[in-house]
């Protein structure tokens, strides 16, 4: 089985702030991986790392056996917790600028999302509610036919219907060549099309366990489990 | 068709225990072909992946069989299909009548139990 990712005692630190630390873990392709954990436990900090806009403290880290980097880029793809697009933008323009900056954009990909989705390509990000924004980057980055989706808490800000899908959408963009990392706290609502999961708390790594192990040994889901391993 | 998952046992388990109604229910018949495994884990909602192990479980009972160019179907032998229905209902029953005697009912009791619901429910 080949690996899409690799950690061998990942660590960063933001001046003495230990924002990740030690973390040692292979992933393998074709997986939908849940990075969960509360907040402030380092999740996003993980995710920056795997795409290269931080730099590791110590430890390394290899996505599909390569170091974050500009190759890396080619075949990764990246929804950030916040947005980055210019607000002046009709959606239609992004799209162009997609193409542009992406060999494996795929323009009528998302042009068929956004229509199921009743977003008009020539309205501006600008006009658009926080959520119908959300969707908006979503599609873009699931849009793409990359080997590795990124995705910063992206179920977050939109409604139930319009989650239901998105994980729709999830499930349908990815084959046996890519690999998905979701980090959320909304578990139940995805628990479901989920391999496996990465338990993560005050930056370092609690669990790593497959969805249906984690059912055959607790008896409950990875919802209860979460609340029991994370219990305030 | 609708599906429903409880938390405490493993997804694909449930899966295997749904799907197994649909046939045995007459949804899937014996010999139809089934929808490829992205579309019934789109329909479930579920990762692929899952559906995938669950169905590789039906494969292993005998109940789907996978044609090497032209993906799946329910087995054609209905003696088969009516063992795992008997099997299914054989499991039912025993953690009936297990709960039963612990309610302290005997086996005279519990007859007479059922025949009266049978009457009510007309069945």
């Amino acid at each position: 089985m080949s690996i899409i990712l690799e950690c061998n005692s990942l660590t960063k630190a933001f001046g003495k702030k230990r924002a990740l630390s030690d973390i040692s873990l292979n992933i393998e392709k074709g997986k939908i991986i849940g990075l969960l954990g509360p907040n402030g436990s380092g999740k996003t900090t993980f995710i920056k790392l795997l795409n290269g806009l931080l730099t590791p403290t110590s430890g390394e880290i290899r996505v599909s056996g390569i170091q974050p980097g500009i190759e890396t880029k080619k075949i990764i793809s990246y929804l950030p917790e916040k947005t980055y697009l210019n607000d002046w933008m009709r959606v239609h323009q992004i799209i162009e600028l997609f193409c542009d900056f992406y060999e494996d954009f795929k323009p009528e990909k998302a042009y068929d999302m956004l229509k199921r989705l009743n977003i008009n390509s020539n309205d501006r990000l600008k006009t658009m509610s926080k959520g119908t924004k959300e969707k908006v980057q979503l599609i873009l980055v699931m849009s793409r036919e990359a080997e590795l989706y990124l995705l910063d808490e992206p179920i977050g800000g939109v409604d139930p219907a319009a989650r239901d899908y998105i994980l729709e959408t999830i499930i349908n963009n990815y084959s046996a060549n890519s690999s998905i990392i979701i980090s959320t706290h909304l578990i139940s609502d995805i628990e479901k099309v989920l391999d496996h999961v990465i338990f993560i708390k005050d930056g370092q790594l609690v669990l790593t366990s497959s969805v249906d192990e984690i059912r055959e040994e607790n008896g409950k889901s990875v919802d209860g489990l979460f609340k029991e391993v994370f219990k305030c | 068709m609708s599906w429903n998952f409880k938390s405490d046992r493993p997804i694909y388990i449930q899966l295997i225990d749904q799907i197994e109604m649909m046939i045995f229910s007459g949804i899937y018949p014996p010999g139809s072909r089934l929808p490829s495994v992205r579309d019934m884990a789109q329909e479930a909602a579920v990762n692929p992946n899952t559906m995938q192990r669950a169905l590789s479980k039906l494969e292993e009972d005998g109940l789907i069989i996978t044609h090497r160019t032209s993906g799946r179907s329910i087995t054609e032998d209905e003696n088969m299909i009516k063992k795992a229905k008997t099997r299914l209902a054989q499991e039912q029953l025993s953690e009936f009548l297990a709960n039963m005697q612990h309610l302290g009912f005997d086996r005279k009791e519990i007859l007479s139990i059922i025949s009266n619901m049978l009457e009510e429910m007309k069945i």
